[in-house]
């Protein structure tokens, strides 16, 4: 895409105005529908309705929400730092937009086609955490302030059972670049990573446990990343009021709300593309066996989105069925429980690829 | 090490177990009722807001004197003889206008109290329960089916009635055919 419109228009600028101009669309797309999808997810897992007033079962809501939420005052507590208050929002928002420009909707759609692209991934959504710290600090408020801790804790903690998961999967394939992990789990989806990987070995059938573990332990871990129930101690409702956003208002908090379930997907997509073939389809591609090749990136696109929200209805389900960990419940499941098996985990991956 | 593993199995399979429940319930039909549009039924005998059908109303007073809180407002005249004013539905033959026939829900403490006193079964509770209002004068309910004018009207009818009776009496029994007259111009006046 990038490509396309450096050839179509000849400047750069305009091609990375509008590559990413398009993913920006695609994020507030995807947050207006799974705002909307969250809440009936919860409504129907509890026997409820949830949101039926607006538009066919409740579509518009999230839009009149967004309405009602322009119209908000915009406060700023006095007491608080106004400066880093302001930014606060705006740099979560860009961390978590920022992951989006290394992640392949399609062969045709991705952003940048960096070679480090699991690193730079894993690099730029910690970047949310100076975020979250900053907002939580200025708020001026110990409850923002108790929540920005939490969660800079978790998070730093939980990257690390993610960045260990990671590595198994740099070690099986041989790259740091999103694009040709996706492009190696080609064709059927007994070539995704989750299944050993494309190559027909005794390696191949070797991995399935071990790939399975690596997958349980990176969707647990950026589960936490993400601050979503049952890891959702840096948010608690219970606890914290609503954690480090208590003191915002209006478009700054819906700045947060944004990259929290921009966020969500960011994360499905990576433990998409590590393990489920990324943007690849399941069953080969509708525009092959046509012979209209120009609708396979299409379909890539949609096979990407798709198992992108199923991954993030998954993380929905977990949060309607588990309640909050205490915090050194939480630090015991890292720390005690991920990060020896995802060591492990990776010591044996490692063996076996050497077979 | 062995009960390191058995939580880790037991974590996860705990975890599975919740999963299964509520995916169970995804497909269970929920158990709201989208209220505006669908109501539940009510009970047979609940009470709810009253309503007096006037046309059977024979302006005894009975449901006002038995009313707890006084939210009932009756005035009541006196119609003149000769003049019809028709049955109520169970026969019973009305002899006076109701000219004010005023419940005050904002009061009505729902008691039912007045229902059972009423000879012609003409005040009820019915199943209206949403009749909020933004002015607490507009609760104040008027059941009296006549004009401010018309019972202005009879009030005076009734008056110069009784005047003229009385002068009647007072001149003797000479004047006995009087009262005919005014009793003729009302039949003409409810004609109308």
């Amino acid at each position: 895409m990038y490509q396309f419109l450096f050839n179509l228009s000849g400047s750069e600028i305009i091609a990375t105005i509008f590559t990413a101009a398009v993913i920006l669309v695609f994020i507030l797309l995807f947050v207006l529908f799974a705002v909307w999808f969250e809440r009936k997810v919860s409504a129907h897992m509890q026997d409820r309705l949830g949101p039926m007033r607006v538009g066919w079962h409740g579509v518009l809501q999230t839009i009149a929400d967004f309405v009602k939420m322009l119209q908000k005052e915009d406060i700023i507590a006095t007491e608080a730092d106004r400066k880093l208050y302001t930014i606060a929002p705006v740099l979560v928002f860009t961390g978590s937009f920022a992951a989006y420009a290394a992640i392949p909707f399609s062969s045709k759609l991705l952003g940048s086609e960096v070679e480090v692209g699991i690193f730079y991934l894993l690099a730029v959504s910690s970047f949310v955490v100076a975020g979250i710290l900053m907002a939580g600090w200025s708020s001026n408020n110990k409850y923002s302030l108790l929540g920005a801790m939490r969660s800079a804790a978790q998070i730093v903690s939980y990257e690390i059972p993610t960045a260990l998961v990671v590595l198994s999967i740099v070690m099986l394939t041989g790259t740091l670049s999103l694009e040709k992990i996706s492009q190696l789990q080609t064709a059927y989806f007994w070539n995704w990573n989750i299944f050993g990987g494309p190559e027909f070995s005794l390696a191949k059938f070797l991995l399935i446990p071990f790939m399975f573990v690596g997958f349980l332990i990176i969707y647990i871990s950026t589960l936490a990343e993400v601050n979503r129930t049952p890891f959702d101690i840096p948010e608690a409702e219970s606890e914290l009021v609503a954690g480090y956003f208590t003191e915002y208002c209006g478009m700054k908090w819906a700045m947060f709300m944004l990259s929290e379930y921009a966020n969500m997907f960011a994360v499905s997509a990576i433990v998409t593309i590590l393990f489920f073939g990324g943007y690849q389809s399941p069953f080969g591609y509708l525009g092959n066996s046509i012979g209209a090749e120009w609708l396979v990136p299409f379909e890539q696109a949609f096979w990407f989105i798709a198992k992108g929200i199923f991954f993030v209805f998954v993380q929905m389900w977990l949060r309607w069925t588990l309640p909050r960990l205490r915090v050194d419940q939480l630090m015991t499941v890292c720390w005690k429980y991920l990060i020896p098996y995802a060591f492990l985990n990776l010591i044996i991956v490692g063996f076996i690829s050497l077979l | 090490m062995k009960q390191y593993l058995k939580n880790t199995w037991y974590g996860i399979w705990t975890v599975l177990i919740g999963m299964k429940i509520t995916f169970k319930h995804l497909f269970t039909p929920a158990v709201t009722i989208q209220y505006p549009d669908v109501k539940v039924p009510l009970p047979e005998r609940v009470r709810n807001r009253l309503y007096v059908n006037i046309d059977d109303c024979i302006g005894c007073d009975q449901c006002s004197r038995a009313c707890p809180v006084n939210c009932i407002e009756i005035e009541t005249v006196k119609s003149l003889p000769g003049e019809n004013l028709g049955t109520t539905s169970n026969g019973k033959k009305k002899a006076l206008w109701v000219t004010k026939f005023n419940i005050d829900i904002a009061k009505c403490c729902y008691c039912q109290l007045c229902v059972p006193p009423c000879p012609t079964e003409c005040i009820y509770m019915t199943d209206v329960y949403e009749f909020s209002e933004f002015e607490r004068d507009n609760l104040v309910y008027k059941f009296a089916n006549l004009t401010e004018e018309e019972a202005v009207e009879k009030k005076s009818n009734y008056e110069k009635f009784q005047a003229e009776k009385e002068a009647s009496r007072q001149v003797g029994a000479a004047a006995s055919a009087k009262p005919e007259t005014p009793v003729k111009t009302q039949q003409e006046n409810k004609n109308e």
